[in-house]
């Protein structure tokens, strides 16, 4: 290829850029960060600059809204003080861009900030709902368990609610305590009728927003607040996806599987790293989609491994962890070497002075790493 | 007042008379076991008829569930209604609710949940997004007096008139919610004094009269869509019958109270007075139109009552979009169980 083609996006001869309007399925191959390290392409700086951005978790967040904005005309983001920007910034500029009739404060009522949402969408609109903190959402659960995710079905599809997606900051961020730290991803995975998607970083968290918002079923997009400024990453400019409920092998390992999502997979690559150090192969996977789960993929990567380790910060019992063991242990049996291995939060309230001895640590994770390749 | 089209009330009348018919005789058809639940309008026909005669066909509806009037006056037909209630292979919500969880597309009506006051947000969101349409339409949702006391009330309330949605919030004050009258539902003077604390411009009606109810929805409604706000109807009346097939209301009140409104307060009945008042009814007439719905709803059951029902396919599809692997596992292994165990399973659900 010769010459410089200032105006076309180098991601999308990596992969086939979406067009916005009217595209609610997206098929195609997902991007990593990695990807877009140029190998065959001629060099260029500005050709490389001109396809992504040095971007944190909250900057690609905004990326995403504002794409949406952008090109559909039908979409609205509303929550509580998304107006000035937003409690962490993510709909920053929003509303001086696109007006205060498509991005606007709500009143201080979740249960209506989703009743709204719902009724919005049901109209074929798209419908982008901020729940301040993930704390915060249970008073609209019952709008997302008894409405949002049977709309569909109890109608028999005449109605669909499809166009909502409801983002919230969940997780530990190492001073919030009970209510400012919550990951409470299970109760939405018991859930039949939503989609439950987690971002681990800021490229990612761009094309999983961007796929969630088009997605033709209601999503409950949970945006990992430790990583908001900390996680840094180039981010495509362009207007991307990556698909639902497509786990992603995050590195190859023949040893031992594990599964996470989220910020948690930043302590586990650390685990990994370690635990190669002592001739340990570390197959690690970042589900991405809780519900519905790319079980294929997890049971491909345990039959090959015959060991399996799921980790995250929420509490142990009943947790995510327990269904992905359950189903595991269940379809690869036969061809596991040890019980499959949970390392999580505590059952208790997400405690403040007591958190670091409540999160599943990198120590932890990497001993029970250990303990599953000795068993 | 509005002037009087003759055409028009009746009309309104008709559909009255049909959908106490059709209430009537539902509810025996449950007691016979031919369907397993049913919820009548005895007492409230004029609330919903009259005030769906002044709504636009095209305003989106959110009803509770005692709200098939509105239905009926869009034309939703006797056959539709027992298709749903015996989950049949026609029913358009595919078996998978209780009977009376109407919906209809074609008509604005959004498919009902059981859950209470949870579809009064969804009716600000669709209001919502007709003023951004530019459309000259509003959304009304129908509730009764219980349903003020939830929290999915309060929030509708606020956020319509925060985000100046036109929305008709129209609350059925019956006196009771199941066996709770209403002054154990709330101590303030009922559901009208409520708006004022929401900025929402409000009012009350009778409820059993229905030329007071069409023409109080038809100038909140123009109210509504002209300056894209939201207004509350309270419309007092009272709930004749049980609250559904599985109450038993005398349980809860004296026998001369219902008795009392049933024959002295009955809104067809004033109805029915008010147009012979005019000449424009007699009871020849009347007793023809009940004898002809009584005919229509007996043919209608008939009609649906011996249909198979749904498919077992509509178990697994409409979850999500398109069907996950996950659910079609299930699904396999739900059949080869049924294979094996046939009957443990209905027969009148075809494989």
């Amino acid at each position: 290829m010769g010459g410089r083609r200032a105006s076309l996006p180098l991601v999308s001869r990596l992969c086939t850029s979406v067009k916005p309007r009217n595209n609610w399925v997206q098929k195609r191959s997902f991007i990593t960060a990695k990807d877009l390290v140029v190998e065959e392409q001629p060099s260029g700086e500005e050709e490389k600059r001109a396809v992504t951005n040095k971007l944190n978790l909250f900057s690609a967040v905004n990326q995403a809204l504002l794409t949406v904005l952008e090109s559909d005309p039908k979409s609205y983001v509303f929550g509580e003080d998304v107006g000035f920007g937003g409690v962490f910034r993510c709909t920053t500029g929003l509303r001086d861009r696109f007006g205060k009739h498509r991005v606007f404060n709500t009143p201080l009522c979740e249960q209506a900030i989703l009743g709204f949402g719902i009724g919005l969408a049901s109209m074929g609109n798209r419908a982008i709902a901020e729940i301040q903190f993930a704390d915060y959402i249970f008073p609209a659960l019952d709008q997302i368990v008894n409405e949002a995710a049977k709309y569909r079905y109890r109608s028999g599809n005449l109605f669909n609610c499809g166009g909502l997606t409801v983002r919230a900051p969940y997780g530990a961020v190492g001073h919030g305590g009970h209510y400012h730290s919550q990951s409470p991803e299970a109760f939405f995975c018991h859930v039949p009728g939503i989609k439950v998607v987690i971002p681990r970083s800021p490229a990612q968290a761009k094309g999983l927003l961007l796929a969630s918002i088009r997605d033709p079923n209601p999503v409950v997009f949970f945006e990992p607040k430790m990583l908001y400024r900390m996680a840094v990453e180039e981010v495509p400019v362009d207007d991307y996806t990556l698909p639902l409920s497509s786990a992603e092998v995050m590195r190859k390992g023949s040893d031992i599987t594990l599964v996470g999502w989220g910020a948690q997979l930043t302590l586990m690559e650390q685990a990994c790293d370690e635990a190669s150090k002592e001739g340990i192969s570390c197959e690690l996977i970042d589900l991405r989609t809780l519900i519905p789960w790319d079980k294929e993929l997890v049971e491909a990567s345990v039959n090959k491994t015959g060991r399996l380790l799921v980790s995250h910060e929420a509490p142990l019992t009943g947790g995510f962890g327990a269904e992905i063991a359950a189903s595991i242990t269940e379809s690869c049996f036969l061809r596991l070497e040890a019980p499959v291995s949970r390392v999580c939060g505590l059952d208790t309230p997400f405690p403040l002075v007591f958190e670091p001895f409540y999160m599943p640590t990198k120590n932890k994770i990497l001993d029970a790493i250990k303990a599953s390749v000795k068993f | 007042m509005p002037e009087i089209d003759k055409a028009l009330v009746l009309k309104i009348y008709q559909n009255m008379v049909t959908l106490q018919s059709m209430d009537s005789l539902f509810f025996e058809a449950q007691r016979q076991g031919r369907f397993s639940f049913y919820l009548t309008s005895f007492g409230e026909e004029a609330i919903t008829i009259a005030s769906a005669a002044a709504l636009s066909d095209d305003d989106m509806v959110y009803a509770q569930y005692r709200e098939p009037g509105v239905l009926m006056w869009r034309g939703f037909t006797l056959n539709e209604f027992a298709n749903q209630c015996f989950s049949n292979d026609l029913d358009y919500g595919k078996g998978r609710q209780m009977p009376i969880h109407y919906g209809s597309a074609k008509l604005n009506y959004a498919t009902v949940s059981s859950p209470i006051a949870t579809q009064l947000p969804h009716a600000v969101g669709a209001a919502y997004a007709f003023k951004m349409d530019q459309k000259p339409l509003c959304s009304a949702t129908y509730f009764g007096d219980g349903a003020t006391s939830e929290g999915d009330f309060h929030g509708a309330m606020n956020f319509a008139a925060v985000l100046e949605a036109p929305v008709l919030f129209i609350c059925r004050n019956n006196g009771y919610a199941i066996s709770t009258p209403a002054h154990e539902q709330f101590k303030g003077d009922g559901v009208v004094c409520k708006g004022q604390a929401y900025g929402v411009r409000s009012f009350r009606v009778d409820g059993n009269d229905a030329l007071a109810v069409y023409a109080t929805v038809k100038a909140a409604r123009k109210m509504a869509v002209e300056e894209s706000r939201p207004i509350l109807i309270e419309a007092l009346t009272y709930r004749v019958g049980h609250h559904s097939t599985s109450d038993d209301s005398g349980k809860y009140r004296k026998g001369d109270e219902m008795h009392h409104w049933k024959t002295m307060r009955d809104p067809v009945v004033r109805l029915r007075r008010w147009l012979e008042g005019e000449g424009w009814w007699d009871s020849d007439a009347d007793q023809q139109l009940r004898a002809e719905t009584r005919n229509e709803v007996i043919a209608a059951m008939q009609r649906a009552g011996p249909r198979m029902k749904q498919p077992l396919a509509n178990l697994f599809t409409d979850v999500y979009d398109t069907i996950p692997s996950h659910l079609r596992q299930q699904e396999k292994e739900l059949r080869s169980t049924v294979a094996r165990h046939r009957q443990d399973y209905p027969f009148d659900v075809p494989l």
